[in-house]
């Protein structure tokens, strides 16, 4: 028995089994009842050498494609500066567990305060969490935070603007949490006003959830909504793109609640679905009602500033079946991502970032317009950097044509309609490329 | 260490006017982002810091090291499989023709990584004893809470709406009845016998046809296997209930045991325990959920399958309880995890449950004459101490490892489970050599011996960490959870 991840010697093992009063390590299972010992190997392939694994791996690559990438829809190509991968490798933050012991723990302790402090900026709330799994989950968590913080009330309005992947989640946390979900119907590519109000006058609505930008990219005009929320004791939940937040009326300008959502567009590779990073952020009188790990300032025994996981008794290991969420961990090392994506963007680089990507989307809708076979599909509404197009081309063609020219063209939404995202990450180049095979495609 | 850095924010390294990217220049600017209503515009500034790249590589590498990591040293950290976490695999879960994939691209451009998933499930499943695995749920909780959803749906599509009661012995984790909850179930609290194990009387009383489930690790928290567990399955599975396992103690039995061959029906797997994929502080973390034959149709949608022809794609199930993620999980995690299997392979994986078992147990009968053993039997892959077996002095589990902090490992669990009073709970992986074991004991043993000379040295410990016992009253009474907050605040 020789491997790389097992230290022990043919004599240590005997030594420590001596300590042990056994003879030999199947000794050690003997209190396993027979019938439920397993007794085979185990059907998977041999051991690989790290030179196989390697080969392996580039092998499966192969079979993928990597695309230039002009789809969105709850998953963003931005550009994740160098130093980002460097420091996350780096594996005091990797390797390490849930911050318990502060002593020890004080890197990992400062940077979810850090990334607190940020979230909080970006999304202008009082107070932050230390990250959830994803922007769907963190929506979920919002929705329960909601209803628990509601005294009787059990109903929640959904946008039917919001992400469908979000929407799936938010349902099936709903079906199984009894909480009555309701849509606020959609008119024209936003949420309905009129619908909205109906809903709420009942009087049982306990939170209400919009997004923004919402599913089709369209900038949404909250004006008046948390009033109306709040009139009816009803909390008003944002979910919002996290890096759109740089230029775009932030959900503390909007006067919600609470305010969740995902954090991949600040900087996380899109990794074909995740890790990724949930963020929710609230008011300071909802702190004690906020789901996840909190970190919090506060000094040690010489008075030297330290940080440390706080408010622990709204916690599962504590509040075990009273808990109003079962999270207990964050999405740490992604939360650090974030971290030193805003730390070296700034509020600047930040703009930056969507003022690219408002040219880009724009320059792109005006092109695919001009070729006569697009238009956009709600033209009177404002737009960041993603847009819907109504065509009356063959969608699945067009994006199999584009897909064989290395480009990945949008995301399908219905079968006359495409959705187009464009980041700082595509250039004018990559953009008429896309255009002249539409072109080709057309003609 | 670099002082000068040390527990400066990155809010306080900022100069007005500074910055620390380089984007491309607008070849586009006719379309400019100021004709966007200004109804719809942020007005408030963001107070986010400006620094240049150096001063934010010399930041995060400072605060690092004020940090403790598996590759920093003995991390016996109970209950959370605190293993190596292979660099091969790092480097396998960065190259980028997978990190550059868009989720929603289509099947024939993600063979490679649906491959990934398909083949991960299935060796999951093999090691589980399990028909088929989701690898959806982002962590060892949102695993446990899917899991039980699928239970629900499960008795839900047979019309049995009654099963709401959810079995979770006294011992488990804090989590269980959390997800139970969460998951609009009951939670029915069973005894624990004097040796760990649950109380199989007990547990009698309460099985009927109100029985959704039993929530059980096994071994159980205290590192002990659950030698009832035939009997136990029977039982469940006669009054209609199914069993869950919650995977959070696999490792031990890896090689020796499966969940599937012992009776359960449901589980989740932490890959960040069992497989070796790194904790990263807290997450990312990836908690897949398998079931026995018959139930894989309520696993959560998007399934990803694979054709008769070979080809892999991506499926959505009437039957399914629903979607706990927006896309198909953790992706990378599960690069990570398969690249571990295929690293150990068949051979080797059937070692890792023993020595880990070894482990555990030479440490436990190397210092069980000066720890309280309360339950003196052969332990899995971990076991409590019940604090100082001499307590006279007064010295708690907690000021012991304060000061094992100062000898440079990282403390075990402490206070959990909560059957003993000084819970002091050890799991040291296979990777471990009896030579880092070894020192562990002898400063487990000359802790002892310094909290019977000098007690008050070891209640003010730890004396060489970066900060020294933080008020944890004061951050709680007084909430100070970001710079805006600590700038405004004057107590702070």
């Amino acid at each position: 028995m020789n491997y790389k991840y097992f230290p022990h010697t043919v004599a240590e093992q005997e030594e420590m089994l001596k300590v042990c009063g056994k003879r030999s390590l199947d000794e050690l299972f003997d209190e396993i009842p027979e019938g439920i010992q397993f007794k085979r190997e185990y059907d998977l392939p041999s051991e690989m050498s790290e030179v196989e694994l390697r080969r392996f791996f580039a092998e499966l690559g192969a079979k993928n494609k990597t695309l230039t990438c002009f789809a969105g829809a709850g998953c963003y190509d931005h550009y994740s500066p160098a130093v980002i991968s460097h420091i996350i490798s780096r594996s005091e933050f990797l390797t390490s567990y849930t911050p318990y012991q502060a002593e020890i723990s004080q890197g990992t302790l400062q940077y979810i305060f850090e990334f607190q402090s940020m979230m909080t900026e970006l999304t202008g709330m009082e107070v932050g969490n230390a990250s959830m799994y994803d922007g769907a989950t963190a929506t979920a968590e919002a929705m329960m935070m909601a209803v628990s913080s509601a005294k009787k009330k059990n109903k929640v309005l959904v946008s039917s603007t919001l992400n469908p992947n979000v929407k799936a989640v938010v349902e099936t946390y709903a079906k199984y949490q009894g909480i009555d979900l309701e849509y606020i119907a959609e008119c024209d590519g936003v949420t309905d006003k009129t619908d909205f109000e109906a809903k709420l006058a009942a009087g049982d609505v306990a939170g209400v959830i919009v997004a923004s930008p919402n599913y089709y990219g369209i900038l949404e005009d909250y004006t008046g909504w948390a009033n109306a929320c709040h009139a009816q004791k009803a909390l008003f939940v944002m979910n919002c793109q996290a890096s759109a937040l740089g230029v775009i009326k932030s959900p503390g300008e909007w006067d919600a609640d609470i305010a969740a959502g995902d954090g991949q567009s600040l900087g996380i590779p899109m990794s074909f679905g995740g890790p990724y990073v949930g963020f929710l952020c609230t008011r300071k009188s909802l702190i004690r009602k906020m789901p996840g790990r909190v970190v919090g300032a506060t000094k040690d025994i010489n008075g030297k500033r330290s940080f440390v996981l706080t408010l622990q008794a709204r916690e599962q290991h504590i509040r075990r079946e009273k808990a109003t969420s079962n999270i207990c961990s964050n999405q740490s090392l992604m939360a650090l991502y974030v971290t030193i994506y805003l730390s070296l963007m700034g509020a600047k680089g930040l703009k930056e970032v969507n003022e690219l990507g408002y040219s880009g989307a724009h320059y792109l809708a005006d092109k695919l317009c001009a070729t006569g076979c697009f238009e956009l599909a709600y033209p009177e509404k404002s737009f960041l950097n993603e847009f819907v197009v109504k065509t009356s081309l063959d969608i699945d063609k067009l994006q199999a044509e584009c897909e064989s020219q290395g480009i990945l063209a949008g995301v399908k939404i219905a079968d006359d309609k495409l959705m187009l995202c464009v980041t700082e990450m595509r250039s004018k180049a990559e953009i008429d490329r896309l255009v002249d095979i539409v072109k080709q495609f057309k003609a | 260490m670099n002082s000068t850095f040390y527990g400066k924010l990155i809010f306080e390294l900022g100069k007005e006017g500074r910055v620390g990217y380089s984007l491309p220049k607008n070849e586009f600017s006719e379309h400019n982002i100021d004709s966007l209503p200004s109804s719809l515009r942020r007005s408030e500034k963001m107070a986010l810091p400006e620094v240049d790249e150096l001063t934010v590589v010399r930041h995060y590498t400072n605060m690092s090291n004020n940090n403790f990591g598996v590759d920093t040293g003995f991390y016996p950290l109970g209950s959370c499989t605190m293993k190596y976490n292979p660099k091969v695999n790092e480097e396998i879960s960065n190259l980028s023709a997978f990190t550059t994939l868009h989720p929603l691209q289509g099947v024939s451009t993600v063979q490679g990584a649906l491959e990934v998933y398909y083949n991960l499930q299935k060796s999951l499943s093999e090691i589980a004893g399990l028909s088929e695995f989701t690898l959806n749920p982002f962590a060892g909780a949102h695993g446990e809470l899917t899991g039980l959803m699928v239970i629900r749906a499960y008795h839900n599509s047979r019309g049995d709406y009654k099963r709401v009661n959810v079995i979770v012995p006294d011992s488990a984790h804090g989590t269980n009845p959390a997800s139970a909850a969460v998951c609009g179930l009951k939670v029915v609290q069973v005894k624990s016998l004097s040796d760990g194990t649950i109380d199989v009387e007990d547990l009698k009383a309460h099985l009927d046809d109100t029985v959704a489930a039993i929530m059980m690790t096994n071994p159980n928290t205290l590192g002990i296997f659950e030698r009832s567990i035939p009997e136990i399955a029977n039982l469940v599975h006669e009054c209609g209930g199914l069993l869950y396992y919650d995977g959070a103690n696999l490792n031990a039995l890896l090689g020796k045991c499966r969940p599937g061959d012992m009776g359960f029906d449901v589980m989740h797997i932490n890959l960040h325990k069992t497989f070796s994929t790194p904790h990263g502080g807290g997450g990312p973390g990836s908690g897949p959920v398998g079931v026995r034959a018959g139930l894989e149709k309520f696993l959560p949608n998007p399934h990803v399958k694979k054709s008769d022809d070979g080809k892999f794609y991506i499926d959505n199930d009437k039957d399914a309880l629903g979607s706990v993620s927006a896309f198909i999980g953790n992706f990378s995690v599960m690069l990570k995890a398969y690249s571990y299997i295929l690293s150990l392979g068949k051979e080797n994986l059937k070692y890792v449950g023993p020595f880990a078992t070894l482990n555990a147990n030479y440490i436990k009968d190397s210092l069980k004459d000066v720890y309280e053993l309360p339950i003196d039997v052969v332990c899995k892959h971990e076991f409590v101490f019940d604090g100082l077996k001499d307590k006279s002095k007064g010295v708690t589990t907690m000021n012991v490892a304060k000061r094992l902090l100062d000898y440079g490992f990282h403390a075990p669990t402490i206070y959990f489970p909560l059957l003993f009073h000084e819970s002091l709970m050890i799991e040291p992986c296979e990777n471990e050599s009896k030579a880092t074991l070894d020192d562990f004991i002898a400063v487990m043993r000359k802790i002892a011996h310094e909290a019977a000379e000098d007690p008050e040295m070891v209640k003010a410990a730890p004396h060489n960490t970066p900060v020294r016992r933080p008020d944890d009253t004061l951050a709680a009474t007084h909430p100070i959870v970001t710079y805006r907050e600590l700038m405004t605040d004057t107590e702070a």
